[in-house]
């Protein structure tokens, strides 16, 4: 059979044909996906090798599109609060965040303190969730099966703790337009305090299990650098960025919420390769649990939810917004358009998974296949919130 | 000697690998996590959030206090919820009669309807369990069950009359009323 | 010589049954293991302790519809399932499991061995090739360089024990060892022993050495388009191959059936699943190496070593030689 035959037989649909225009004379095409272990989901990457090397690579999205911006052209603001916990499976409070938050600094809303300590408890609590399921499946992409069950273990505590307030395990819409739907009670304080020592003694075990092992600092040191020229011109943001040596992080420098209140360090890593990324989530969940634990401290008693809280006939005031927080990939943006009428008119959700995945391709030219799905990995991509 | 030194780091290393082994050994031997399912049920089903429930009024816990105002069905996102309203029953001639005679007279008359749904229609494949419904309903009777063991064949098994459940709850709890009463009597 | 056929054939028959059954044991073995170590119960209910869950997965894989992809070789494709694993029942007939015990006393046991392990390997790459699948291809590719590069340094290894031992024949490498765990071959050979054990990983596919069949890369790799059976085969096959790198190193290091009040047999059972539990171990403990440093650790670890302890062991040997039985 002769290679055009070849091509002509596999290489099917319009991004295939495109991808082989370019191919080089004896390589190999190769679909990683839409179903493939290590796209957690429905990512495809077309990649092109010599052998086992990575000649180029082209992420092709939208398998998993369900248009959440149109979605919120049809319905009120606190209707769209459901769609918020589907964007970002993994860390969806943090969206749930964006989207309320937007609409509060649009209408000018102001939320009751104890509620601004609640979301960033549960916030922080979810992001520590959504590093460890990180961190297991990345394990699991770079071949070691046991990590992901010894995270899900932790996991399984903070989505116990998370349950009793939002009765959710995944998707959470629990932020409401001036508050939030439940108050913390006294045995879910309870189980956060608990909560904190557990987890602060399994990081150690983390490290030397994991970090420190001589097979994964070979497989990730000096993989995937990305020069931090290369992530401010994809905007990348998150520990994709902070991995890279770029100290951004919405928290402090654009700061919300309680956030300037609490004592917390933006972890960095000047590595700028996998091995950097990998630091910076491990030290995040550390900070993370930091901030939980003052913010249990300073919370104060009183309402959780601003007295006139929103219903869902209420109308956007006219205008236009845009709130930003810290997601578990990054930087989450919202930015509302409304002209007063009983729906939005447009919601535009900047998601930090579209803007890493995109140093991709770029990345992962001239590496290893075994070494593209550790930059992939290393992206801490969430499928869903890539296409929205 | 730079290449000497580095095999000498290569070696001390392969250490990690030792150390990963104790890891494993250790929770080989510790005690599972798992909680065998089918015999045996997880602890924090109180806080989960199942489909959705009518709650019945102080009095008969099996008449719900809904008043079937429709404000849960347009309130709920994926429009999952249809209230259908009691129609008023056929008046007898003599009631006719009354009522023609006191609107002569000038006076208010009262609309006899139950409030409580004929119908509460309830598509659970759609919702979202945001709990919207639950937060507009001005007579707070709407809750979420703690059911996380809902399974169906087909999408049509999801199509829950809220009030039949209600009913079915009823006659479940009957038996066990009837039974009650005459151990209390013969305590008494 | 009939007596001799007649043992070989009695043998083999029996060799059949309990690979299959030991094979269907160490998926079980390793099951139970993995779900201990991640803290999970492993197969539980069918049987006692799960013990039946393999024997129903097999039943399961025969009930299968055998699926062969479009433009595949049908020749090669199901001639390699089959070539995994007949040799593989050839691989037990030199091994003594205790005194007397074996099917097969043949001089050169130990070469008979790595030289049917290779099989392995080629049925690899026939299934891999047979697929025209890119996954299977690139799988197929790996095994290539990866089995021919790993053979040398076991040969290596081997070779330096049957110097000290003096014979390639598999009994007579075990008498030659002690009752106890200092007089095994272990000890006067302990470099040669890690340098098998590494290379067994890398022989057999194990973890961290699975690059063939690394499902985060190549999804299946070499066994990615087959089906019911056919892969059976490929995944039984890896485990009594499992078995025969393991009973080798027994009855090279470990001193075989040798070992102080239990009977001969026990203590080699013993020895192997000892083995094997180690191998799982690193299965679920260890993140798999990439291809380059599967063959740098090859080519610029292994091999130097191998090399040194073999000059090493046979300088001491013919000093030894002229020292004392002259």
């Amino acid at each position: 059979m002769t290679r055009n035959a070849d091509m002509e037989q596999v290489a099917g649909d319009f991004y295939a044909e495109n991808f082989a225009k370019d191919a080089s004379e004896g390589s190999l095409i190769l679909n990683l996906g839409p179903q493939h272990p290590s796209t957690h989901g429905v990512l495809r990457v077309l990649v092109e090798l010599d052998g086992e090397y990575v000649l180029r690579a082209e992420p092709v999205i939208g398998y998993l599109h369900r248009m959440h911006e149109k979605m919120a052209e049809v319905k009120t603001a606190a209707q769209y609060i459901p769609n918020m916990g589907r964007v970002d499976y993994g860390h969806a409070i943090a969206w749930n965040w964006a989207f309320v938050g937007a609409v509060e600094r649009l209408a000018g809303i102001e939320v009751p303190p104890r509620a601004e300590y609640v979301r960033v408890i549960t916030c922080e609590l979810n992001r520590i969730a959504s590093h460890l399921l990180w961190w297991g499946a990345y394990l699991l992409d770079l071949g070691a099966f046991t990590p992901i069950m010894y995270a899900f273990d932790d996991r399984e505590k903070i989505l116990d703790i998370l349950q009793s307030p939002t009765g959710a395990r995944l998707t959470f819409s629990y932020f409401r337009i001036g508050g939030v739907a439940r108050d913390l009670d006294e045995d879910c304080v309870k189980a956060i305090r608990e909560f904190i020592p557990w987890m602060r003694s399994r990081l150690p075990m983390y490290k030397e299990f994991v970090s420190d092992n001589i097979i994964l600092r070979r497989r990730i040191e000096g993989v995937g650098v990305f020069e931090p020229d290369l992530c401010r011109r994809y905007g990348a943001t998150g520990p994709v960025s902070r991995g890279s040596g770029l100290a951004y992080d919405v928290r402090r420098d654009e700061p919300y919420s309680v956030y300037p209140k609490l004592d917390f360090v933006v972890p960095t890593s000047d590595l700028m390769d996998a091995r950097g990324r990998y630091d910076v989530r491990m030290e995040e969940m550390a900070q993370s649990l930091n901030i939980i634990e003052s913010c249990l401290d300073q919370m104060p008693e009183g309402d959780t939810l601003v007295k006139g809280a929103p219903k869902p006939s209420w109308k956007v005031p006219k205008g236009e917004t845009y709130f930003a927080v810290e997601g578990g990939r990054g930087k989450i943006g919202v930015h509302l358009v409304s002209d007063g009428g009983k729906n939005m008119y447009r919601v535009k959700l900047r998601s930090p998974s579209y803007s890493n995945l995109s140093l991709f391709a770029e990345a992962s030219r001239g590496t290893l296949l075994a070494d593209a799905v550790a930059i992939l990995g290393s992206l801490d991509l969430i499928i869903p919130e890539i296409d929205r | 000697m730079n290449a000497i030194k580095q095999a000498f780091r290569t070696v001390s290393d392969l250490w990690s690998l030792m150390v990963g082994l104790r890891v494993t050994g250790k929770y080989f031997v510790e005690p599972q996590r798992t909680v065998r399912y089918p015999w045996k049920a997880v602890s924090t089903v109180g806080t989960f959030k199942g489909h959705l429930e009518l709650v019945g009024g102080t009095k008969d816990p099996f008449k719900p206090r809904c008043i079937s105002c429709g404000m849960c069905a347009i309130s709920c996102p994926s429009g999952c919820i249809t209230v259908v309203k009691r129609k008023p029953p056929k008046p007898t001639p003599e009631e006719e009669k009354a009522v023609a005679e006191a609107k002569t007279r000038g006076e208010k008359v009262k609309d006899q309807t139950p409030k409580d749904p004929e119908k509460f229609l309830y598509d659970f494949s759609l919702c979202s369990l945001c709990g919207t419904c639950m937060e507009n309903c001005p007579t707070g009777s709407l809750r979420f069950s703690h059911n996380v063991y809902v399974a169906g064949y087909s999408r049509n098994d999801f199509q829950y009359d809220l009030v039949l459940q209600l009913r079915e709850a009823e006659a479940q709890a009957k038996p066990a009323r009837r039974e009650a009463r005459p151990a209390a009597e013969s305590e008494a | 010589m009939p007596t001799e056929l007649i043992r070989i054939l009695i043998s083999l028959v029996a060799f059949a049954a309990a690979v299959g059954l030991i094979a269907l044991v160490m998926v079980w073995v390793e099951r139970k293991v993995c779900g201990h170590i991640q803290r999970r119960p492993g197969p539980y209910e069918v049987g006692p302790w799960g013990l039946l869950q393999p024997l129903a997965d097999a039943l399961k894989l025969m009930g299968k519809q055998l699926v062969m992809p479009d433009q595949a070789d049908p020749f090669l494709y199901w001639l390699a399932p089959i070539l995994v694993f007949v040799p593989v029942l050839l691989l037990y007939l030199p091994l003594p499991v205790g005194d007397g015990l074996y099917a097969l006393d043949i001089n050169l046991g130990v070469l008979l061995i790595i030289a049917f392990a290779g099989f392995t390997g080629l049925s690899m790459i026939l299934g891999g090739w047979a697929q025209n699948n890119k996954y299977a291809l690139l799988g197929a590719a790996r095994t290539v360089s990866q089995s021919v590069a790993y053979e040398i340094p076991m040969l290596l290894s081997v070779l330096a024990v049957c110097f000290v031992s003096g014979s390639l024949n598999m009994a007579a490498v075990v008498k030659e060892q002690g009752t106890w765990p200092w007089n095994w071959n272990v000890m006067t050979q302990p470099l040669a022993f890690v340098i098998y054990i590494v290379s067994a990983l890398g022989e057999t596919n194990r973890a961290p050495f699975d690059l063939p069949e690394a499902e985060s890369e190549l999804t299946a790799g070499y066994h990615t388009e087959y089906s019911g059976m056919g892969f059976g085969m490929f995944f039984l096959a890896e485990y009594a191959n499992m078995i025969v790198v393991a009973s080798v190193a027994t009855v090279l290091f470990l001193g075989g059936w040798q070992g102080p009040v239990l009977p001969g047999p026990l203590w080699f059972l013993l020895k192997v699943s000892l083995l094997v539990l180690l191998f799982v171990f690193f299965r679920w403990t260890y993140p798999r190496v990439r291809f380059d440093q599967l063959l740098n650790i090859n080519w610029k670890w292994l091999m130097p070593l191998a090399v040194a302890n073999l000059a090493l062991t046979a300088f001491f040997v013919k000093v030894a030689q002229y020292a004392f039985v002259k």
